[in-house]
């Protein structure tokens, strides 16, 4: 029996965008436009999509790192953004984040002795003596030698700070762990060393993560479930096997046609989209993907689908399409 | 880190060397015979010629300077031409004037600037930000003898709360020290913004409340004192500043400092002061810099001197 660890109901993030002298509002990126999605324990959601999709500043919202604008985050059964602030510092001990750029995301002057005593001590999770300890076993389980605790950050390489990352948002003993482009940064034999990484830590400590990457080769591996964002909506979401061997939304198909084939032999058919991604501010009406889509009809530019499920899709999988049906038995034709 | 001390000690020997040249020389290219200033108006031709023979002017320029190091490396700036006292003594006691009246000015504009900028950044496009970011604006916009001008007509002459000139007591200094320091608080709370706002936008200040580092913490400990490199240096740069431009509010509020002294010693074509009194000046803000510099390695883990 799967429980859901972390719900996330019509959230919104809207950002302002201020001018005038005044700097009164004059509109607003939409940057995460009501989505809801959910997060069963011990699995990994990954959320894919282009750049400025809003795949980061879901996670950012999850955790209170931005001020949503209107939506519910339930945690274990209580809202993460209705509780108040000193609450929701003690909840960051079993909800935390890696961040993408590890050149960026850790202090410059603190040592890494100083980087996890911190987590430690503000989340009172390891009483101090037992901490030096704590941070010994930390640092081997993300492959780091003791040795290496007073350390600056400078002094140690990209995948090594990443592990520092790790550590970091280990220390703490969380629930549940955000992973913001995590392995983005790294070469890729690194990348591989910190995917397997995470996953054992996932098989070790019983974690949750919602894992969030335009790369999906990485999210293919990594990944139990997959939910695809274009420009702040969740398009499509379902198990990993479902949305890579059984895409229904044209954005979702567009996208998986971009992944390289390993067999130049091999011809596949790609799929370019027209255009760019519109602007979050004042995004299309309707269906966001209409300006692009080659199916699009009238109701797409007017109606906004919701995520569904048709006969030919399994598990939990949905798609936010007026034309799954049609498109699937080839009534309706692309037009390019 | 003893090492990188000495060494930048070392440095400061050319540097110093410089200044006695360039400042000897330049005297020297200034038309003006101080025989003649000293001799007064009414001498004679014979009466100057002896006060020049006397004050060794007729040596050549070169021998002239050289017998000025010698004296100088010895702690012996030489005489003032006009009244005839030692330069070391004549300058001392002015320098610790403007020292203080510096010292206070920059310490007034680190406590407004710091708090300023910090207040700022952290409410970035708030009403407060502008607020201050004008007040900045004013604050660097206004001469500071006009300033002056303003707070003793207010302060002094409309109020009477506060003396209108003079130093030494403490509410005689308090006017001054505010004239001079605004402008310096105006800088450093732009600064302070700048460098926090780049700071703050960084993804490790969102990792420490990731971790649920409280706010004023995430400010004070994470956030700032990364951005201070570029706060520090320009206090440095100040400090220096107002040490050798406070002759204008020097003057305004009829501070004896060492300013208005150097001002008064080239229009008379007093060289041995001049020189002593901008030798004291470089020395002192090469000294600044040189604990602005030891400042970074505690400030930037990155910074190794070895």
């Amino acid at each position: 029996m799967t429980t859901k660890l972390l719900e996330v109901n019509n959230l919104k993030q809207y950002f302002p965008i201020k001018g005038g002298i005044l700097g009164r509002t004059i509109n607003q990126v939409k940057a995460v436009d009501d989505i809801s999605f959910y997060v069963n324990e011990g699995e990994t959601l990954s959320i894919v999509g282009e750049s400025g999709c809003g795949k980061s500043t879901t996670g950012r919202a999850i955790l209170r790192l931005d001020k949503p604008t209107s939506g519910e985050v339930i945690f274990q059964g209580e809202d993460l953004l209705s509780i108040n602030q000193r609450k929701m510092r003690k909840k960051r001990k079993d909800l935390q984040i890696i961040f993408q750029d590890p050149y960026a995301s850790i202090n410059p002057r603190q040592t890494v002795r100083q980087i996890l005593d911190e987590a430690m001590d503000i989340q009172n999770v390891v009483p101090k003596p037992e901490r030096l300890d704590r941070m010994m076993e930390l640092l081997q389980t993300v492959g780091l030698g003791s040795h290496q605790l007073d350390r600056f950050p400078h002094e140690f390489s990209g995948g090594q700070r990443q592990r520092i990352g790790i550590a970091r948002a280990l220390a703490v003993n969380p629930k549940f762990i955000i992973c913001d482009e995590s392995v983005s940064a790294l070469d890729v034999s690194i990348q591989a060393q910190v995917l397997n990484l995470l996953k054992q830590l996932q098989r070790d400590l019983n974690l949750t993560y919602l894992f969030i990457s335009h790369d999906l080769g990485v999210v293919r591996h990594i990944s139990d479930r997959v939910a695809v964002m274009y420009l702040g909506k969740v398009v499509e979401i379902g198990e990993k096997e479902a949305i890579f061997d059984n895409p229904k939304h044209p954005y979702t198909k567009s996208l998986l046609s971009a992944i390289p084939v390993p067999n130049p032999r091999k011809q596949k058919e790609r799929i370019i989209l027209k255009g760019d991604v519109p602007s979050p501010i004042n995004p299309p009406s309707g269906c966001r993907f209409h300006t692009r889509c080659p199916f699009a009809s009238d109701i797409c530019e007017t109606v906004t689908p919701e995520l569904r499920q048709t006969n030919s899709m399994e598990g939990t999988h949905t798609a936010a399409c007026h034309f799954i049906e049609e498109i699937e038995s080839g009534r309706k034709h692309p037009s390019y | 880190m003893i090492q990188f001390i000495i060494r930048r000690i070392l440095q400061t020997v050319p540097v110093l060397l410089g200044v006695t040249i360039l400042v000897f020389f330049m005297m020297h290219l200034i038309p003006g015979d101080p025989a003649q200033v000293i001799a007064g108006e009414a001498a004679n031709e014979e009466q100057v010629e002896q006060m020049r023979e006397r004050l060794g002017l007729n040596d050549p320029l070169y021998v002239q300077y050289g017998t000025y190091l010698m004296n100088a490396l010895q702690g012996d700036l030489g005489d003032s031409i006009r009244s005839g006292r030692e330069v070391t003594a004549e300058v001392s006691s002015r320098f610790w004037v403007t020292f203080e009246l510096a010292f206070y000015s920059t310490l007034l504009s680190i406590f407004i600037g710091l708090i300023a900028g910090i207040i700022s950044a952290v409410r970035q496009y708030t009403f407060s930000d502008v607020g201050i970011m004008i007040a900045a604006l004013f604050g660097l916009s206004m001469p500071n003898f006009w300033l002056g001008l303003m707070l003793m007509q207010y302060f002094s002459l409309n109020l009477g709360w506060l003396p209108v000139s003079g130093w030494g007591t403490p509410d005689r200094i308090i006017l001054p020290v505010l004239a001079l320091g605004t402008a310096g608080a105006a800088i450093i709370a732009r600064m302070t913004r700048s460098s926090m706002l780049e700071v703050i936008s960084q993804d490790y200040i969102r990792t420490a409340r990731a971790k649920g580092v409280k706010e004023k913490y995430v400010i004070y400990k994470h956030a700032l004192k990364n951005a201070m490199i570029p706060v520090v240096t320009v206090i440095g740069l100040e400090f220096g500043t107002l040490l050798g431009g406070a002759v204008l509010t020097e003057t305004v509020f009829s501070i004896n400092g060492l300013g208005r002294y150097i001002v008064e010693s080239i229009g008379a074509r007093d060289f041995p002061v001049v020189q002593g009194s901008v030798l004291v000046i470089a020395l002192v803000f090469v000294i600044v810099n040189l604990l602005v510099d030891i400042s970074y390695r505690f400030l930037n883990k990155r910074i190794d001197f070895n």
